[in-house]
């Protein structure tokens, strides 16, 4: 199978380059991090990000024939060749297919990722009935990958500032939980015309998420919770 | 990478509600004149001076121009912060933009009252 991979090495390249390479499959590689495993026991210079290997840590996101995705979860038969593999666009790249992500988490650990309430812990567990527990659902999944935020156009041009898909999807998860306690000042929080409204909904973050999830959705939800709160 | 971003302007759901409703506004107005006017076609001039001449119309095509300019000044900003990075700059054209459009709504009244 033919591959073309973006190489960059700071300390060795003036600049980046693809390289093509040509991998030989066996039957048990079903997904592109086998094939890309195999590249690299070919050519053990090329640097990539990779842990669980099915989907749930997230180190593996990567710009895959022009759309991210996890290389783990992705099949091999649904390949174009040659796959185009490129690191996540909008972010510095580290080496080859690896990313910095610290304006990423950045983002991230602004809208506060944990649970807010001050009142005294029960004896066993803050329950939730079903219903409140539904509405996590489709939230709580996120891996962190990168995938959404780094297709974003409007993360691309303000990563400083807007806190992007993930995070905001992220955000929405602890607005829509019953246990937290902080829903107004997480909405205060957002409530800026760069935070969340540099999201002109063009779905490119549901388009690509590896896990199905919408981010789309939970922005707009958010911004219900801002005018229902308003009016 | 910047350490010290100051965000937290709290006009950002003024300003995406303000959008929306601007639309509402100019999509009620648009349906409104093409009803009005597609049956009545050809039009007269006389026909369009007696529709613009009548408060109703006025006060609508009023509402719809400032619709209009609310509207394009929410989304001429969305488009400087998106791509205009230094501060003056931005604040420069957004100063321009403002003040055009204020140009325009004070045209677009005398417009109407002339009728």
């Amino acid at each position: 199978m033919k591959f073309s991979i973006y190489r960059y090495n700071p300390e060795k390249d003036d600049k980046p380059y693809m390289q093509d390479y040509e991998v030989e499959l066996q039957h048990s590689d079903r997904m592109l991090l086998d094939a890309i495993l195999r590249i690299k026991a070919m050519d053990d210079s090329l640097g990539l990000r990779k842990s669980c290997r099915e989907g749930v840590c997230g180190s593996d996101g990567m710009n895959i024939n022009g759309k991210n995705g996890l290389a783990c979860i992705t099949p091999l038969k649904d390949l174009k060749e040659p796959v185009i593999l490129r690191p996540l666009p909008g972010l510095p790249v580290i080496r080859d297919l690896i990313v910095d992500m610290s304006q990423f988490f950045k983002q991230y650990h602004s809208i506060k990722p944990y649970l807010v309430n001050d009142n005294p812990p029960p004896q066993k567990e803050r329950l939730q009935s079903p219903e409140d527990r539904e509405e996590l659902n489709g939230l709580y999944e996120c891996v962190l990958c990168a995938c959404c935020s780094t297709s974003c156009p409007s993360f691309w041009w303000n990563p400083d500032k807007f806190v992007g898909p993930a995070a905001l999807l992220q955000a929405y998860r602890f607005i829509a939980d019953t246990r937290d306690d902080a829903t107004s000042e997480r909405l205060d929080n957002l409530e800026d015309p760069y935070r969340l409204f540099r999201c002109h909904t063009i779905m490119n973050c549901a388009d690509v998420c590896p896990k199905g999830l919408n981010p789309t959705e939970a922005i707009g939800k958010i911004k219900e919770q801002m005018v229902k709160r308003m009016v | 990478m910047v350490n010290r971003i100051v965000v937290g302007a709290h006009y950002g759901l003024r300003d995406w509600l303000l959008q929306r409703i601007s639309a509402i506004v100019m999509a009620l107005y648009s349906v409104a004149f093409l009803l009005c006017f597609l049956p009545r076609l050809p039009l007269d001039f006389e026909e369009w001076h007696a529709w613009f001449a009548h408060p109703v119309g006025k006060i609508a095509t009023l509402l719809f121009m400032l619709s209009l300019l609310l509207h394009a000044w929410v989304g001429v900003r969305d488009i400087f912060m998106d791509y205009i990075k230094p501060f003056g700059l931005r604040f420069s054209l957004q100063v321009l933009v403002i003040l055009l459009l204020l140009v325009y709504a004070l045209w677009a009244v005398a417009l109407l009252w002339s009728i």
